[in-house]
């Protein structure tokens, strides 16, 4: 296989270890190489003043078209405030069956609540999220099972409710999905 | 059940309709586009849609007039009318024409996600009810739950019988084995699956902080409360709370806890506004409630209002069949997490598992195999990979000395008489266990 795994892109500064551990996190999860890469591209242009947040889906695009084709998947990490225009603000985002998917901390930090920071809960949140991502990208859709992480949350809490591992059935439906469409040969 | 549900999506904008595309595409349903109500009419001419969300203003024909369309073509659809702040006029004259519900744009992902659970419920238990007639419901998504003995078999029937209805359930068990589970599988095989699972740990909070997390908090209601905040009975709206270690809530909370189950309604912390929830109660505890009543500490009319359906699981040691399948589950866990080849157990060490009495139920045997997997050899679970050191003293009527030489013996054999290993997990220097190596006469067995 010519593609080399995930990629994972970090869009900015992130604290500690962070990301580091959601690199081991992901490659544990998805049983294949995953990389790290930094990337401190200028953001202003996915920027709208309006609503003060950045453009999920422009994000999305510009991190596509960046890395099409050289990894098998490809996940940018960012810190800002993402939004796509029917919604209010997204975790992240992925193009379902594709090969690209984002994923923010913004608004998991608890102090977004006007709750104590917390940094384990930071990373549990945004490991899970990440995960789900690209779970959407191996063709995976919302599971009912509480516990797996394509569990849909549409709030914090509701993450906090999840584990950050795929049930059985999710795990079986993305080893076809990888067999199928990513394993020609 | 969400993948049978289609849903199209009427709207000029083609951002728009990109994003609700990939928005709905991710929750399994089947998802189609038109940009405008003349393409719209058009595909539901050749197509029955369950769920159409269209946008209000639209060149061409606007969306009121394409309701009135829709609902000629295909009486049965749910539309869901999307609105900007401007013209929300329009949308209450589209709900009093028979349209489902409206949305302002943009959504909150909360609020839009819950709109079409719900309307996806209402389709889905129109179809299960026309289904039920003739068929045995099955149980869904209860891979985490092992066991085919007997017993856990009857749990299973009575999680099938009681996840239909909306009684409240009161979980009884030791510690260990599998409260929450249950209590999952209760709400994954109900029509409130679409919506939260919210668990709390009542045990482990303060009852100031139980209060808080349970009804949520205004902003300013005491110190560092700087935000609003949805306690948990909101978060559960639609779905199902589950109250774990119901037998340590304070009297007061007991009482709140009440007067919320009758009423379904509650005030956030230092609020006034009252907050209404449609939450399903299940409860867990592993202590006898019954007695708590008795002795005063726990509220009768409480215990009745919850006791609704018992479902008592019974400890590992009640269903010891279910051990071998329990040990490959573990395993098999285990070695994806640690990224590790697949291994197997030694015949002597399931056995000695099916032996043991489990006082920590399945959390014990699973923390078992993880420890055994971690200390191994990589290639199968041996007896010497597991803890049960303190199996030889539980029923034992040896002498102390007995006891002491039976240990090390034990130990040394553990570590393959790895002097400093058995020292080391003995806590005594190495000359001491020397010493008591030859005050035992102890010798390695031959291979």
């Amino acid at each position: 296989m010519d593609q080399q795994g995930i990629l994972l892109v970090s869009h900015g500064h992130f604290d500690g270890d962070l990301v580091d551990k959601i690199t081991y996190d992901v490659k544990i999860e998805f049983q294949m190489p995953v990389q790290l890469e930094e990337n401190h591209m200028d953001l202003t242009d996915y920027y709208d003043p309006k609503r003060r947040q950045y453009d999920g889906n422009q994000l999305l695009k510009m991190l596509d078209s960046l890395h099409e084709n050289q990894y098998i998947r490809t996940m940018g990490l960012f810190r800002v405030d993402l939004f796509i225009p029917i919604l209010t603000f997204i975790f992240g985002q992925a193009i379902f069956k594709g090969n690209s998917g984002i994923a923010s901390f913004y608004r998991l930090r608890n102090e977004q609540y006007g709750m104590p920071k917390d940094d384990f809960l930071l990373y549990d949140r945004f490991r899970k999220v990440v995960i789900h991502e690209l779970g959407h990208t191996f063709g995976l859709v919302h599971c009912f099972v509480p516990s797996c992480v394509m569990r849909s949350s549409t709030y914090v809490e509701d993450i906090d409710q999840k584990k950050h591992h795929f049930c059985s059935r999710c795990r079986s439906e993305m080893s076809l999905f990888i067999n199928h469409s990513i394993k020609p040969h | 059940m969400a993948n049978k549900i289609s849903l199209l999506i009427v709207d000029d904008e083609e951002s728009v309709r990109d994003s609700l595309y990939n928005w709905f595409i991710e929750d399994g349903y089947h998802v189609d586009c038109a940009a405008d109500a003349k393409e719209a009419l058009t595909m539901l001419e050749s197509h029955n849609f369950d769920i159409i969300l269209a946008d209000i203003k639209m060149p061409g024909m606007d969306g009121l007039e394409m309701h009135r369309r829709i609902k000629s073509l295909n009486k049965d659809a749910i539309v869901i009318v999307m609105t900007a702040f401007a013209s929300v006029e329009t949308a209450v004259q589209a709900l009093k024409d028979g349209a489902y519900d409206y949305v302002t744009k943009p959504f909150d992902p909360d609020d839009l996600s819950h709109l079409i659970r719900n309307a996806a419920r209402q389709i889905s238990l129109q179809a299960e009810n026309e289904a039920l007639k003739n068929k045995v419901v099955s149980l869904d998504n209860i891979e985490d739950i092992i066991g085919n003995s007997k017993a856990m078999i009857n749990v299973l029937k009575e999680v099938e019988s009681v996840a239909q209805s909306n009684s409240s359930v009161i979980i009884t068990g030791e510690s260990g084995t599998g409260k929450e589970l249950i209590a999952r599988a209760i709400h994954s095989n109900s029509s409130r699956k679409f919506f939260p699972m919210v668990s709390v740990h009542c045990g482990a909070l303060s009852e100031d902080l139980l209060e808080s997390e349970l009804f949520g908090h205004e902003k300013g209601a005491f110190t560092g409360a700087m935000f609003n905040r949805k306690g948990r009975f909101e978060m559960a709206n639609g779905g199902t709370i589950f109250l774990d270690e119901i037998g340590t809530i304070s009297p007061k909370m007991q009482i709140e806890l009440l007067r919320v189950l009758e009423t379904k309604a509650f005030v956030r912390v230092g609020g006034n506004k009252e907050i209404k929830s449609d939450f399903r109660v299940i409860c867990a505890t592993n202590k006898d409630l019954k007695k708590l009543v008795e002795n005063g500490s726990f509220r009768e009319d409480l215990y009745y209002r919850l006791n609704v359906v018992n479902i008592s699981i019974p400890p590992l040691r009640e269903r010891t069949e279910d051990i071998p399948l329990l040990v490959d589950h573990f395993i098999k866990k285990y070695c994806i997490s640690m990224s590790r080849d697949m291994i197997t157990i030694d015949p002597a060490a399931l056995q000695r598992l099916e032996e043991y009495d489990y006082p920590g139920n399945v959390r014990e045997l699973e923390n078992m195999i993880e420890r055994a997997i971690v200390i191994g050899n990589g290639k199968e679970i041996r007896l010497k990979d597991l803890p049960l050191e303190k199996d030889i003293i539980s029923d034992s009527s040896d002498s102390l000395q007995d006891l002491e030489k039976k240990y090390i013996l034990q130990t040394l054999n553990k570590y393959n008489w790895n002097i400093s290993r058995s020292a080391k997990a003995l806590k005594v220097d190495r000359v001491t266990l020397y010493n008591k190596i030859r005050k035992y006469g102890l010798k390695a067995s031959k291979k």
